[in-house]
């Protein structure tokens, strides 16, 4: 092969570049994300209610398309209730009625602090996850968290 | 055995485009399930109309109060900023001196006093609105009640609305507005640096069968309601009384209309 | 072929290191401006396009005057410009681009620039202009790298490139429409709201951009042994179009001060009152204004005369006249005047900062680098046949 020597060196270089990460974090324990589903606001619901705007499955697996469309269908279409699978209807607001259960009285202090970012403030709810996935949403550099926290 | 470089281009093509299909298939057989049986629709309290309107009855606006009172309603259930100065400067609802506002063609013997009397300006929500023309990406659209309403999420900050609506009600968020909110209102989300913002007649409110904050909040100064309704009060204002309109030549219909000199309503 | 801008003198790689140096501190410049949002220009509520959107006006007529050479060449054989077309063509791909970048440094959420393609809006005329500058980029980039392409073998271009070429020319006229819809369709800017924007911004680009590729092929005449115009004769011929151009273009800026002025509608004068006499008080642009006028009229009387046209010492000097007239007509002037007054009738000014100008130079630096690194892939090529 024409410079094969200097071709493979390079290839080898590079190879090793790209895979830093793996072996950096080799052998490190791995500890998933906590995902609290206990706040107080939602063991204070009924058992009945706890269960959030779909089943949990349906809710890890898709929450960012169903937040997609409730922005399409509360900001563009004017349609501001979502009835659920079960016929259950919840009012479509990221603050009022998601961060209303997913927040904790701590977060909603730092709200109130002035903290510009609520839920990514803290390991709380969105953030344990999202951080964990180095996933980084845009949705608090406007939305804020619950109505209480303004109190 | 060796493959010159034009074999080799098309064998990489061929495996790129494996990849990507793959990985489109695969992500596209999972999405499906969000939410089948699911619906959605307004708020059974949602006051609807086709057509939403208002009337500025200016001789309900007397003294400072009465505009500040309006425009610190509105700026603070928004989230709107107060940076101080004017080139950043971003509002929904304010007020403005009668010539400026309705500039062009004054009697040169206007009274002193009526040339520099103020009015309360804002977003006219015009039937044909130019900036909902203008924009790129429809983040500025028509709803079927009128109002003239901002996706913030879709804005990509071009200011083609702004160069384009003629009343010059486009504000753009030059900073990011969230140091220079006094106390945020948990009511509406803030905005984000690099989106254009306007007034929106509250469709947040309208939704929970509310009035426009500025409307609570004016005393009878701001009437508001559905044109298309004969039975409204702004539609027998507006077709009884001489109202005016901010630049109608420009053939946008503009939907704030302004009573002056008229005290009863109709 | 693109090796070829990997070798060069000790000079070529100074300029070279200079425009990248010129770049990176605009980048860095962007850089804040992206971090800080647009509030480091000095564009306003009341002027919210400032020197960003001015310069992709002017770049889109320097991108379009390619077809100057192009219809002359192919459609009336004009032999002349044979050696000179490509260097049109790579003067369009550079100024098509920044172009675009200005754009996307105006733009208060680059992020979401996807949007535009996402959710396609016929009714906007930034929608179409989107869809005209990428057409003529690539109407450019495979025409000209073709040919030249073809030229280094020493055979005719493919045919089918043909058919290309001739859509360029109607395309490179669209472009320069579509820019001036994007002002003269809007209600309540008088500067812009007039039927005339169109020809007058296609005479100006006529005008401005051939003049900038003259003064081009004078730089390659002196830095290589490349003569584009071996015959003589071209140079002159696209002088005389520069010429008439921009007279054409002074004469409609008249039909618009004659409307103006003449009707005596306040409005339809408000923004030539402020750039010729100052408004209420404020005359920022007023000798900028002025300025324009007296280079305009110098460039078109020194291009008039055979005595001053055809000297080589002076043509340049003419050359730049024009340019800069143009530049300071429409790169400067046309944009920002056109929101002043605003909305209410009040005069609020804007002066550029200096991150502002910081990120425009590195966008023409970038432009500066793809012409120098085009235009050395073009005359090695040619350098390599007449050797």
């Amino acid at each position: 092969m024409y410079k094969g020597g200097k071709i493979i060196a390079s290839l080898i270089i590079f190879v090793g570049l790209l895979t830093i990460p793996f072996f950096y974090n080799m052998g490190k324990v791995n500890a998933g994300p906590e995902i609290n589903l206990d706040t107080p606001a939602i063991l204070a619901l009924a058992p009945a209610d706890q269960q959030c705007v779909e089943s949990p499955e349906v809710m890890k697996a898709n929450h960012m398309q169903l937040l997609n469309q409730w922005r399409e269908a509360a900001v563009r279409d004017g349609q501001s209730v979502y009835i659920n699978s079960q016929g259950k209807s919840f009012e479509i607001s990221l603050q009022n009625t998601c961060l209303n259960c997913h927040s904790t009285e701590a977060e909603k202090a730092s709200v109130t602090g002035g903290m510009s970012n609520p839920a990514f403030g803290s390991t709380q709810f969105c953030a344990s996850c999202h951080d964990y996935n180095a996933v980084q949403p845009l949705c608090y550099t406007c939305h804020i968290g619950s109505k209480e926290a303004a109190k | 055995m060796s493959i010159n470089r034009r074999q080799f281009l098309r064998r990489a093509g061929m495996l790129t485009a494996l990849g990507f299909g793959g990985a489109v298939a695969f992500t596209g057989f999972r999405k499906k399930e969000v939410a089948e049986a699911a619906e959605y629709s307004l708020k059974q309290k949602a006051v609807l109309a086709t057509r939403w309107a208002m009337v500025v009855d200016m001789s309900k606006f007397k003294t400072e109060d009465d505009f500040n009172r309006v425009t610190e309603a509105c700026h603070r259930l928004h989230n709107v900023p107060d940076f101080k100065n004017t080139k950043d400067e971003i509002k929904w609802i304010w007020k403005d001196d009668y010539h400026h506002s309705f500039a062009g063609g004054h009697n040169q013997y206007l009274d002193e006093h009526i040339v520099h009397s103020p009015f309360m300006v804002l977003c006219n929500h015009c039937e044909n609105p130019p900036c909902v023309k203008a924009c790129p990406t429809q983040a500025t659209f028509k709803r079927r009640d009128g109002i003239v309403a901002m996706d913030f999420h879709r804005c990509i900050g071009c200011r083609f609305c702004m160069a384009a609506c003629p009343f010059g009600a486009r504000s753009f968020n030059f900073k990011d507005p969230r140091p220079f909110i006094n106390e945020v209102s948990p009511e509406y989300p803030t905005r984000t640096a690099g989106v254009v913002e306007k007034c929106n007649f509250c469709y947040e409110r309208l939704a929970k069968g509310e009035q426009p904050a500025c409307v609570e909040k004016s005393n009878g100064g701001l009437i508001f309601g559905d044109l298309d309704n004969p039975n409204s009060e702004v539609r027998k204002i507006v077709s009884t009384k001489f109202t005016i309109r901010r630049k109608p030549e420009l053939g946008t219909q503009p939907c704030v209309y302004y009573l002056v000199g008229g005290d009863d309503h109709a | 072929m693109l090796e070829k801008a990997l070798t060069g003198s000790k000079k070529y790689w100074a300029w070279i290191c200079l425009l990248l140096a010129v770049i990176a501190v605009g980048f860095y410049a962007y850089l804040n401006q992206f971090n800080n949002g647009l509030g480091v220009t000095g564009m306003s509520r009341d002027v919210s396009w400032g020197l960003y959107i001015a310069q992709f006006t002017f770049l889109v007529g320097v991108a379009a005057s390619a077809v100057m050479l192009v219809l002359p060449y192919y459609l009336h054989d004009f032999k002349k410009f044979g050696k000179m077309v490509i260097l049109g063509e790579f003067l369009a791909i550079p100024a098509v681009i920044m172009c675009m970048l200005f754009i996307v440094v105006d733009l208060g959420q680059p992020m979401r620039i996807m949007n535009v393609i996402l959710y396609p809006s016929p009714r906007s005329v930034m929608f179409y202009d989107m869809c005209v500058l990428i057409g003529y980029l690539c109407i450019n980039l495979v025409v000209g790298w073709t040919t030249l392409g073809a030229e280094r073998k020493g055979t005719p271009p493919p045919a089918w490139v043909k058919p290309i070429i001739y859509l360029s020319i109607p395309w490179a006229v669209s472009i320069h429409t579509v820019t001036a819809f994007l002002y003269a369709g809007l209600p309540g800017h008088h500067l812009w709201l007039s039927a005339i924007m169109a020809a007058r911004f296609l005479a100006s680009a006529f005008a401005a951009g051939p003049a900038i590729l003259i003064l081009l092929c004078l730089i390659v005449r002196q830095v290589s042994k490349f003569n584009p115009d071996p015959e003589g004769g071209a140079i002159q011929s696209l002088v005389k179009i520069v010429r008439y151009a921009m007279i054409a273009n002074v004469f409609f800026f008249v039909l618009e001060l004659f409307t103006a002025f003449y009707s005596n509608i306040p409005e339809y004068s408000a923004s030539l009152r402020y750039i010729f006499f100052g408004l209420d008080g404020h005359s920022n642009l007023v000798p900028f204004m002025w300025t324009a006028v007296f280079l305009a009229f110098a460039g078109i009387l020194l291009l008039v005369f055979p005595q001053t046209r055809k000297n080589g010492k002076i043509l340049p000097f003419a050359l730049l006249a024009i340019i800069i007239a143009n530049w300071i007509d429409k790169g400067m002037i046309l944009i920002v005047a056109g929101f002043v007054p605003n909305s209410f009738e009040r005069v609020v000014e804007y002066t550029p900062t200096l991150n502002e100008i910081l990120v425009t130079l590195g966008v023409y630096g970038i432009g500066l680098l793809l012409i120098t690194v085009l235009y050395k892939v073009a005359i090695s090529v040619r350098e390599e046949k007449d050797s």
